[in-house]
């Protein structure tokens, strides 16, 4: 339970780190908040050649409005957006999401865009970004560019990151007027990762669910209003639609209800906010 | 930072209870390994080595995380508390441990520095909490022998007697 040795660079800027995972290649990684990549290394799960640690890169820990977004930067903690003091105003669906992610412990040292970057299938916050329809910077030594929630996520802890890249930022829309935010999750104990969370995002005219724990990877779809008799419909499709499958935690089954269930009770919470 | 080399050694520093710490370590020591063997002090267990039982728990920068997930060489320039900096002098204890006493809050003792570490951030930062917070705080650790109603027991009344105090002092 000890990990492999490893090259390891506490970089100072951003440019420093760059420079060593493009001279690198694929056998570096960015260590951030270390919840999750720590356990692989102990495990001997992970064994990364080099480690380029972007913690202490002051430009990375900022939390901006800009525009109508909110960009939170790689280095910024679980703790420090809950400590945000615009977070419930700003991002109530992440607001609501952030206590689920593990423990206290974990949070005070985890990240944002680290959780998005390692892509757990039932973590909520890439279910939030999803929910939200955000957008992830993404940077090279070489090359910036940005991409769309939608195209991040590719599966089971597989993303659309390459060699040498790394998240710089994640952006969020702002809450908008008249939308409704809701955020549920079922798991064996408080803190444990979800069996299944839903996020929803309702207005007037529109509605939508996200879906994590279910499928490799989270995903959205648009639904009936909840006043709507379709609802209950569409939700047994997207029930059916994701490939729920049995493990030691629940059953396909059981997931499908839960789609169901917490699908009716988030979309119905969302509309209820809306005021 | 210059790149540590794999096997190569750096000496890191730290406070530690409110000292300065120095020893060397690879890349790869991990914390918890690192004060226990390196420096010495055995207070913090450790279970799991993967973020699960929270024995390692400690303070680092006054806020409660897993000594096993972080690097040694991580620590460089913070500040660290761990269960022997609870104790305000020899033979005595803190508000908080002497409650754990009262209420059995332990029996074989394992978990029990972990879960100090976490209760006492949570005493710092929020001295009105209650045992919703506390069985959240408690969440992020793993007891095999008491069933953690003690332990719930044992942090209320260890804040209800901070409280007193407190107001004792006004
Ligand atoms: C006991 C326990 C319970 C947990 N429960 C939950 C839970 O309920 N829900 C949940 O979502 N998570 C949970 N986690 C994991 C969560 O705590 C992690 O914080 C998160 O998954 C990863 O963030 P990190 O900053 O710690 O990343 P790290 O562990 O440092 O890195 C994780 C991965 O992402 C990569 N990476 C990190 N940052 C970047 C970046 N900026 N650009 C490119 N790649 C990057 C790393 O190379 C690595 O592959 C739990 C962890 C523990 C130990
Ligand atoms: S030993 Fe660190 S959490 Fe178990
Ligand atoms: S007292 Fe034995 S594990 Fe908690």
């Amino acid at each position: 339970m000890k990990p492999a040795a490893f090259d390891y660079l506490q970089a100072a800027t951003l440019d420093e780190a760059l420079d060593l995972l493009h001279e690198a290649g694929g056998d570096a990684r960015v260590i951030a908040g270390g919840q999750s990549l720590v356990p692989m290394l102990n495990m001997r799960l992970a064994r990364p050649a080099v480690l380029v640690d972007i913690m202490r890169i002051d430009d990375l820990r900022k939390i901006e409005a800009e525009g109508n977004d909110i960009m939170i930067g790689a280095g910024v903690r679980q703790a420090q957006l809950e400590a945000w003091p615009d977070l419930s105003a700003r991002l109530p669906l992440v607001a609501m999401a952030l206590p689920w992610i593990g423990h206290v412990q974990t949070r005070a040292r985890g990240t944002v865009c680290g959780s998005l970057a390692h892509a757990d299938p039932s973590a909520e916050l890439p279910l939030s970004l999803i929910a939200l329809q955000g957008n992830l910077h993404l940077r090279t030594k070489r090359k910036r560019r940005t991409v769309a929630a939608d195209d991040f996520f590719l599966g089971m802890m597989a993303t659309e990151l390459g060699e040498g890249e790394m998240i710089e930022a994640v952006s969020l829309p702002s809450r908008s007027e008249g939308t409704g935010y809701g955020f549920n999750e079922i798991g064996r104990r408080h803190g444990d990762f979800a069996i299944t969370a839903v996020a929803a995002v309702v207005t007037e005219r529109s509605a939508s669910i996200a879906i994590a724990g279910v499928d490799d990877r989270p995903r959205r779809f648009d639904v009936p209003l909840p006043s709507d008799p379709g609802l209950d419909d569409a939700l047994n499709e997207i029930a059916w639609d994701l490939n729920a499958r049995d493990d030691i935690h629940a059953s396909a089954r059981y997931r499908r209800e839960l789609v169901r269930r917490l699908g009716r009770r988030t979309i119905e919470e969302a509309a209820a906010c809306l005021v | 930072m210059s790149r540590l080399k794999a096997h190569q050694k750096k000496t890191v520093t730290f406070r530690l209870n409110g000292l300065p710490v120095r020893a060397d370590a690879e890349s790869r020591t991990l914390l918890s390994d690192f004060i226990r063997h390196e420096i010495g002090m055995t207070g913090t267990h450790v279970g799991c080595e993967h973020g699960v039982c929270g024995a390692c728990t400690i303070q680092v920068d006054g806020a409660p995380a897993r000594a096993c997930l972080m690097l040694a060489v991580q620590a460089e320039g913070t500040d660290i508390r761990t269960v022997e900096a609870l104790s305000p002098g020899d033979d005595r204890l803190s508000a908080l441990q002497a409650a754990f006493k009262r209420h059995h809050g332990l029996q074989c003792g394992f978990c029990t520095p972990g879960i100090l570490m976490s209760l006492d951030a949570l005493i710092g930062a929020r001295p009105d909490a209650g045992r919703e917070e506390v069985r959240d705080h408690l969440s992020g650790h793993l007891c095999r022998c008491t069933g953690y109603a003690t332990i719930v027991e044992a942090a209320l009344s260890a804040l209800d007697d901070i409280r007193r105090e407190d107001n004792d002092n006004v």
